[in-house]
């Protein structure tokens, strides 16, 4: 790296200088994302316009165009977006009219945003404890139910669950108590309650993969650093066994399980799409999902960007919190 | 000869008997079974499928052998028929006999599945190969590109990708392809590294032998293991995309009955009749376990370093 | 006189595998007394490390001790409760293993792990064992040891992480401590600093050590008495000066026959044994080490090794055979041939003409 001749003694300032080009590299990363996007959208078939059944006439196409300025060039349309982009105007929403793109997002997003977080605050710890005790009971019964459920949660995709505790929770239990206990199983009252009754069903869908995916790490991760010898070492000094577990065994096995909460949070934004569809919940992944569906260009772009910052910054964060607790991890080049 | 026993005596190597390297891994993976049933399940699926588009009248073989009826004939009069002899599964909302779609469905799901994985191993093996034994500015640039991929979610490309083209059988399997080689060019990649650090790569090189050769004689022998096992791995994840882009209504649209439409549709009509979206929901949740476990299987016992 | 610190008596530890059961350690009975330095010796796999282990009681899963006794000044170590274990631990008895750089936690600083070995005891508190750390970095020859405190394990040297951990042990100012092969994983040089290093402590401290090694020199230069095992069984025991001049199985005597000189030290590995280490699941009939003795006879190989019996003052051997009666051409022999004696004289009867004991490694 040029800059390795001017980085000085100490960590805190190497720290400081990797932070600085981790987030110079993001710059290149979205810019990347948001041209392929941007350009697939562009120079695929089909336009924003299709309608299914009957057709808009030519001239409303035409002046639609005129409107949302697609009829210039693509090269211009790009810069011209761009531009907005620099200013945080990401345009009109093609298939709602009036509507901007960023206010349709912020009105979406702290439903998605409460899902998520309740969602991870729950998994870590979930995941990370169920991998531990799997571990330090290998073998035995414990072990295999949670091995068991971690490979079948994994395995069903995350609709599916989702449907099916629907039909369990929601239609079971109300013909089983005849009608007087009802699941809400409909979008979620408020957007900001983390204790709302209706995130029961979609938390465990969203978060069922990923936690048994944490947990199988975790054990496998546990094993690995209880078979090492300085496990042994601690055993050897009279350490108790608490302090054993906690400081000798977990500091390290969990470094791996911190490197993959990076893709467990992008995870969770693409769980999102399937579950706020199943459970009607008006948040973000649901809306870029109707986009989709409905060819609204400049939505598609805006909630793309969005999450690709979203995961950007969750990344930078992962690998900034690895150096913490990894003293061996090299912060130059 | 008192003498020659004498001496055997003496010298007592234990030398352990070699089997071939499949044979052994075959030994192996018979005994997990878990594999074993998913491998069971797997065939089966693939002989439905199968059955189910060859011929090429709708319903295929089963239909012509009276097991199923058509998947497409509607009837409205019979929706959400309850199971029977005529219509195993019961029917959905337009009659359509549900067992025929599921069998259908499976032919979609696998035929992704399964070779899409092709198309990676192409894309993805072509890039690591050369990335890898190329180096420089070529590895660099490639490495690049996996970061950049690897940054985004695979999902979301995906769904970028089919929003362009428009939901389609096809565009989903391009798709799928364009977004999961990063995973196997990674792999191959350190595999050739691995492979170049070796000296007999060099002293080969010195008499003359022709690089590709090289690669493909001594690479393939030992990557051939991970290889599999990454793609084994990779179906049941494309299964899944498939069948979740199909139920977010932007994937494969009906009448096409891949089992993620089935979903779609039977989660429509949830209150009218829940067995609608059990069916597809168990085959596509069975059919990604058992690969699943076919791929641990595979893992372990191609695994030279796995001791019971 | 000297007080006996730890008493081993016929010790069986087995490892319940899925292949069979593994005889570890198989009826070993040994004793150290208050400062003196005893060598165990023998070649990996002889069970040599699972005893240590087990006076410990670390033997890994799936092994077990299965019987004897482990008496450590008079108490039974294999029937202490969980909390006596622990408190007997790094405490009274303190072990150092074969390799530093995976004996130490890597992302906890070498100070705080000598620290907590000292906490878990409550018998420093913290900021007494803070400064006793630097003390203990500095005995041990730990330079700059001050700033080496707040350090991790991977920017130390070998050896003086292998110092770290001899510091470590000694924390607690244990009776007897255990070094499991301290300086094998060593370079050449740096073992050499070690082995002053021990030899020093030794004298300062009065700690009793337990030296576990394949290495002669090493025994040679820090050991008053040397213990010989091989297959989970103690083959020969005695005074290190005795052995080395007088081994009477013929184990030892092929396991010295690479030292010429006793006070030499020299990087060696063993001169290689011909054969290979029994498989304890299936150990051969008879004495096990009869398939690669070089002065084997036919009762060897058909009735079980006798009792250890006395050979000299202090010595004690398990042969049938023992060097003593063995004549000193046969000796020679031994010496250059790779069959044994038995087998080398049947080919020599036979074939006259061809040199003698040239042996399959001859041709």
């Amino acid at each position: 790296m040029p800059f390795a001749r001017w980085i000085p003694q100490g960590r805190a300032t190497n720290l400081t200088f990797f932070i600085i080009r981790r987030i110079l590299w993001m710059i290149p990363v979205l810019f990347f994302v948001i041209v392929i996007t941007f350009f697939l959208m562009h120079l695929a078939p089909g336009s924003p316009w299709d309608r299914e059944g009957k057709q808009l006439s030519p001239e409303v196409i035409k002046n639609l165009n005129i409107k949302y300025g697609l009829n210039k060039p693509l090269w211009e349309q790009f810069y011209l977006y761009i531009w907005g982009i620099i200013h945080f105007d990401f345009g009109d929403s093609l298939r709602s009219p009036g509507q901007h793109v960023s206010d349709r997002i912020l009105v979406s997003w702290p439903y998605t945003f409460t899902l998520g977080a309740v969602t991870f605050v729950l998994l870590v710890p979930i995941g990370i404890g169920l991998g531990v005790i799997a571990a330090l009971r290998q073998n035995t019964l414990v072990d295999y139910i949670a091995l068991g459920v971690a490979t079948f949660s994994a395995s069903t995709p995350n609709f599916v669950l989702g449907i099916f505790l629907i039909i369990v929770l929601a239609l079971g239990l109300n013909s089983l108590t005849g009608g007087t206990f009802y699941l809400n199983t409909g979008g979620m009252s408020s957007p900001w309650n983390p204790f709302q009754p209706e995130l029961i069903m979609p938390v465990i869908t969203l978060g069922a993969l990923p936690t048994a995916y944490i947990a199988r790490l975790t054990r496998t991760s546990t094993l690995d650093t209880l078979r090492q010898d300085f496990v042994r070492t601690a055993w050897a000094k009279g350490l108790k066994a608490r302090l054993v577990v906690l400081r000798h065994v977990l500091k390290n096995s969990l470094i791996p399980v911190v490197t993959a909460l990076g893709p467990t949070f992008a995870f969770l934004v693409t769980g999102s799409f399937v579950v706020e569809t199943v459970f009607s919940i008006p948040g973000i992944g649901r809306t870029f999902v109707t986009s989709i569906a409905a060819r609204d260009y400049t939505m598609i772009l805006g909630t793309t960007i969005l999450f690709a910052v979203m995961i950007a910054i969750v990344n930078l964060i992962v690998d900034v919190l690895y150096v913490f607790i990894d003293p061996r991890v090299r912060l130059t080049g | 000869m008192a003498t020659a026993i004498g001496v055997a005596q003496q010298v007592d190597w234990d030398v352990p008997e070699q089997t071939g390297l499949w044979k052994d891994a075959w030994v192996r993976f018979r005994r997990n079974r878990l594999a074993v049933a998913g491998l069971v399940f797997v065939t089966v699926m693939i002989v439905v499928a199968i059955g189910a588009r060859l011929p090429t009248t709708p319903g295929g073989l089963w239909h012509i052998l009276h097991l199923t009826a058509s998947p497409f004939e509607q009837d409205v009069t019979n929706s959400y028929a309850l199971p029977s002899l005529q219509h195993p599964l019961g029917t959905d909302i337009l009659g359509r006999d549900q067992l025929a779609r599921i069998f259908y469905g499976a032919s979609i799901s696998l035929t992704i599945g399964i070779v899409v994985q092709f198309l990676i191993l192409f894309i993805g093996g072509a890039i690591g190969m050369a990335a890898g034994y190329f180096g420089g500015w070529v590895d660099n640039l490639l490495m690049r590109f996996t970061d950049i991929m690897y940054a985004f979610p695979d999902l979301l490309l995906v769904l970028v990708f089919v929003a362009a083209f428009g939901p389609s059988f096809w565009s989903i399997f391009i798709a799928l392809g364009l977004v999961y080689w990063v995973g196997l060019a990674r792999l191959v990649r350190g595999q050739v590294l691995s492979i170049k650090e070796k000296e007999f790569v060099e002293a080969a090189i010195m008499t003359g032998t022709a690089p590709m050769k090289l690669i493909l004689k001594h690479l393939l022998p030992n990557s051939l293991g991970p290889i599999i096992v990454t793609l084994t791995f990779g179906i049941p994840a494309a299964i899944f995309t498939e069948a979740a882009l199909s139920f977010l209504g932007i994937g494969i649209r009906p009448p096409e009955p891949s089992w993620g439409v089935m979903i779609e549709d039977g989660y429509a009509g949830i209150f009218a009749d829940p067995r609608q979206v059990i069916f597809p929901g168990i085959a596509v949740a069975l059919t990604m376990l058992s690969f699943t476990f076919v791929g641990d299987g595979l893992r372990d016992a191609l695994d030279p370093r796995m001791k019971r | 006189m000297a007080q006996t610190l730890l008493q081993i008596e016929d010790l069986y530890t087995q490892f319940f595998t899925s292949r069979g059961v593994v005889q570890a350690v198989n009826g070993v009975s040994l004793h150290i007394d208050a400062g003196e330095t005893l060598g165990v010796v023998g070649e990996s796999g002889c069970g040599k490390t699972i005893t240590a282990l087990s006076i410990l009681r670390l033997v890994p899963e799936p092994g077990r001790i299965t019987g004897g006794r482990i008496l450590f000044r008079g108490e039974d170590v294999t029937k202490m409760d969980d909390e006596e274990i622990r408190d007997f631990r790094g405490n009274d008895v303190a072990m150092i293993f074969q390799d530093p750089m995976t004996s130490l936690n890597p992302v906890t600083k070498v100070g705080f792990q000598i620290e907590e070995a000292m906490t878990a005891h409550s018998r420093f508190s913290l900021s007494l064992a803070r400064t006793r750390v630097v003390e203990l970095l500095k005995r041990v020859r730990v330079p700059a040891a001050e700033s080496r405190v707040r350090d991790y394990p991977h920017q130390f040297s070998g050896g003086m992480r292998q110092r770290a951990m001899i510091a470590m042990g000694l924390s607690n100012e244990p009776a007897l401590l255990i070094a499991d092969e301290p300086t094998t994983a060593l370079d050449v040089t740096v073992q050499a600093q070690i082995i002053q290093l021990m030899k020093q402590l030794n004298r300062e401290l009065g700690t009793a050590m337990m030296l576990i090694t394949h290495n002669m020199a090493l025994v040679a230069s820090l050991c008053q008495r040397i213990v010989v095992m091989y297959a989970g069984r103690i083959v020969e025991e005695g005074p290190v000066e005795q052995i080395f001049k007088n081994p009477q199985h013929p184990y030892t005597w092929s396991l010295l026959r690479s030292v010429p000189r006793v006070d030499e030290a020299r990087k060696d590995r063993l001169v290689s044994i011909r054969g290979l280490p029994p498989d304890l699941t299936n150990p051969p009939p008879g004495c096990k080490f009869h398939p690669r003795c070089p002065f084997v006879i036919d009762k060897c190989k058909v009735d079980p090794e006798p009792q250890l019996g006395e050979v000299a003052p202090n010595q004690v051997a398990r042969c049938w055979v023992l060097m003593s009666n063995v004549k000193p051409e046969d000796v020679e022999l031994a010496k250059t041939s790779v069959v044994s004696v038995e087998a080398a004289q049947k080919l020599k009867a036979e074939a006259p003409e061809e040199t003698e004991a040239s042996g399959i490694a001859g041709r």
